[in-house]
């Protein structure tokens, strides 16, 4: 794009400082809960008066947030594990349905990523009352997994339109089933999608907030369900903490895979 | 190695209003080498896809030896394919392609590592064992997609373009490389092309196919110059098909009334026709081309149709002096002439 004013510079110029607004306004709002998170002060305010870490001594002390932490973890990990290979089967079955039916099942799987999340988790809450599931790591699981699915989609529909079919008929008639044809020729060549589709998955899991405000409860409260509740109940600078490391963790892991990619 | 016999009984395949297979019915020896020939959409590959398991019939059987395989899974049927693009797996090397089908079959390791070295060699490829996918040539290719589709013994080879990609003369080279991994192995072979060279010289039997149906079925020489119908006759090269009344007979008889093929290298140019035996033509000289080996006339015929003959080079000094617009007189000897049955008028 930058090629297409090759001797303006002050457009140049320009669009590189416009460029680097939009980039500002989009980061710099998630980076103030950083010095936010090291405040000795018990309100949240900025810039902080006094640095302290006593919010991260308050947060991994505290049992309420660790069991929101472990169970944030379990749900993301499980919503992953269930969710892609659901999505990676799926669309390989519209792949080679093609057509206009599978258009139609695309267009009904991506439909929980389209639906309001509220309506969705209206939807599931009452599903789920009438299984006596509500309350449940299983029902917030099942909701993150419809969910996420959508997402995985997403990144493996255009990963499996440029594979090569031939293979998987070269697999089958050197003697693969469906399950080794799948594992052995097309998992292995769509690492990188299944990869980035577990991530994906996991990441819709631990952000989602809706559904497990809805469903979870006690015990099984995912961090953001308490996060939301202590912001509406008591504003201390533990949630600019939580906010700090969960940034830092997911830019981590983005960096770990993408690095990984290149290598 | 056990080869089996192919039949093919009444197979139908329709995708919606379009038919792929309108009834065919083909049976292939043990140890045949046999060719599908046909343009694009007349079913070729669909026949053969059939017989690998990926396309299933709307009516109709296949039988392996006795074995009814009609509905049997692709990966149940034992039977090798060399796909158009080779569809080797690049995320293996070339050992670990041509291992695959044994490692699926839970051989030992040693035995499947020998016994895939020992395909390699009979494709001429040892020593490039450890080698990806990536950095092999298109001939390369092709010959580890023969070593992957023979190293588990199958009873049956099908082959689906295998040379399409490749340039002339590497496809020429390897035209004889897989006749003669045929002969070795003796595997029945079903070879699908579209081009009529080619299954001329590869074949023990061509089935020419069009819009779904098998044309005629028969060795290369007899479907080159006893063609059942006109499709076969100008498919399988530079025919002339004359219409009743347009050739007279050398001897004085009567002209043939029926519709005669004629190949244009069949056709000779020759001023004295006396004492030989066969059909002449007389017309106008159109055009001239010069192709290396030969000479191209078109004449257009007394009766407004045109010909083209074929002279070799080596024969063709009077061509040189040809005229156009000038008046000639082809013939043809008898045992060339071949009258086209049920193409009456």
């Amino acid at each position: 794009m930058l090629e297409a004013y090759p001797d303006n510079r002050l457009a140049r110029v320009a669009l590189w400082g416009f460029a680097a607004l939009v980039m500002a306004f989009l980061i710099l709002p998630t980076l103030v809960v950083v010095p936010l998170s090291f405040s000795a002060s018990d309100l949240l305010e900025f810039p902080p008066r006094a640095y302290s870490l006593r919010w991260y001594e308050n947060f991994f002390g505290s049992a309420t947030w660790m069991d929101a932490l472990r169970t944030s973890l379990i749900l993301g990990t499980l919503t992953a594990a269930i969710a892609v290979p659901l999505a990676l089967l799926a669309c390989i079955s519209t792949n080679r349905l093609g057509g206009r039916a599978a258009a139609t099942i695309q267009g009904v799987l991506l439909t929980p990523s389209i639906v309001p999340g509220i309506l969705l988790a209206i939807g599931l809450f009452f599903v789920l009352a009438a299984q006596g599931l509500v309350g449940t790591l299983f029902g917030v699981l099942v909701g993150h997994v419809v969910l996420a699915i959508p997402v995985a989609c997403i990144v493996l529909v255009p990963a499996l339109a440029r594979f090569d079919w031939n293979q998987v008929q070269a697999a089958r008639s050197l003697g693969a089933d469906w399950a080794r044809a799948i594992g052995g020729i097309i998992v292995p060549q769509l690492r990188i999608s299944l990869l980035s589709a577990t991530l994906m998955a996991f990441l819709t899991s631990l952000d989602e907030s809706v559904i497990s405000i809805f469903v979870a409860s006690g015990r099984n409260s995912t961090l953001p369900k308490l996060m939301f509740l202590s912001l509406r109940d008591q504003i201390d600078p533990t949630i600019a903490t939580i906010s700090t490391l969960w940034t830092a963790i997911v830019v981590a892991v983005i960096l770990i895979v993408t690095l990984r990619q290149k290598s | 190695m056990k080869s089996l016999p192919i039949t093919i009984d009444s197979v139908r395949k329709a995708y919606g209003s379009y038919v792929a297979l309108d009834d065919v019915s083909l049976d292939i020896r043990a140890g045949e080498f046999l060719t599908l020939l046909g343009p694009s959409g007349s079913g070729k590959t669909t026949l053969l896809m059939a017989l690998a398991g990926f396309v299933r019939p709307d009516s109709g059987k296949l039988l392996l030896g006795d074995r009814d395989i009609t509905r049997l899974a692709p990966n149940k049927r034992e039977i090798g394919i060399v796909f158009q693009n080779y569809a080797l797996f690049p995320h293996m090397n070339v050992l670990a392609n041509v291992e695959y089908p044994l490692a699926l079959r839970r051989r030992r390791k040693a035995e499947a590592r020998q016994r895939a070295l020992d395909a390699l060699a009979r494709v001429k490829l040892d020593g490039l064992s450890e080698r990806g996918i990536g950095e092999l040539s298109g001939g390369q290719r092709q010959r580890v997609a023969l070593a992957r589709a023979i190293v588990f013994e199958p009873r049956v080879m099908l082959m689906d373009e295998p040379l399409s990609a490749l340039d002339k003369n590497l496809r020429e080279t390897m035209q004889y490389e897989i006749r003669r991994l045929h002969d070795d192995l003796g595997i029945t072979t079903i070879y699908v092309t579209h081009d009529q060279r080619e299954a001329l010289t590869m074949s023990d039997r061509i089935a020419v196919m069009n819009s779904g149906r098998i044309q005629q079925i028969d060795a290369p020489q007899h479907i080159y110059d006893r063609p059942s119908t006109r499709f076969v006759a100008e498919f399988m090269g530079e025919a002339n098909i004359i219409a009743p009344g347009l050739a007279r007979r050398i001897d004085g008889a009567d002209a043939p009334r029926e519709t005669l093929m004629i190949r244009a290298e069949s056709l000779h140019l020759d001023a004295s026709l006396a004492g030989r035996d066969g059909v002449a033509l007389d017309g106008t000289l159109r055009a001239k081309a010069f192709r290396g080996e030969n000479w191209l006339l078109t004449l257009a015929l007394d009766g407004g149709q045109e010909i083209l003959v074929c002279i070799p080079a080596a024969l063709a000094g009077g061509c040189v002096e040809l005229a156009a617009s000038q008046r000639v007189t082809v013939y043809a000897p008898a045992q060339k002439v071949h009258v086209l049955p049920g193409a009456m008028a």
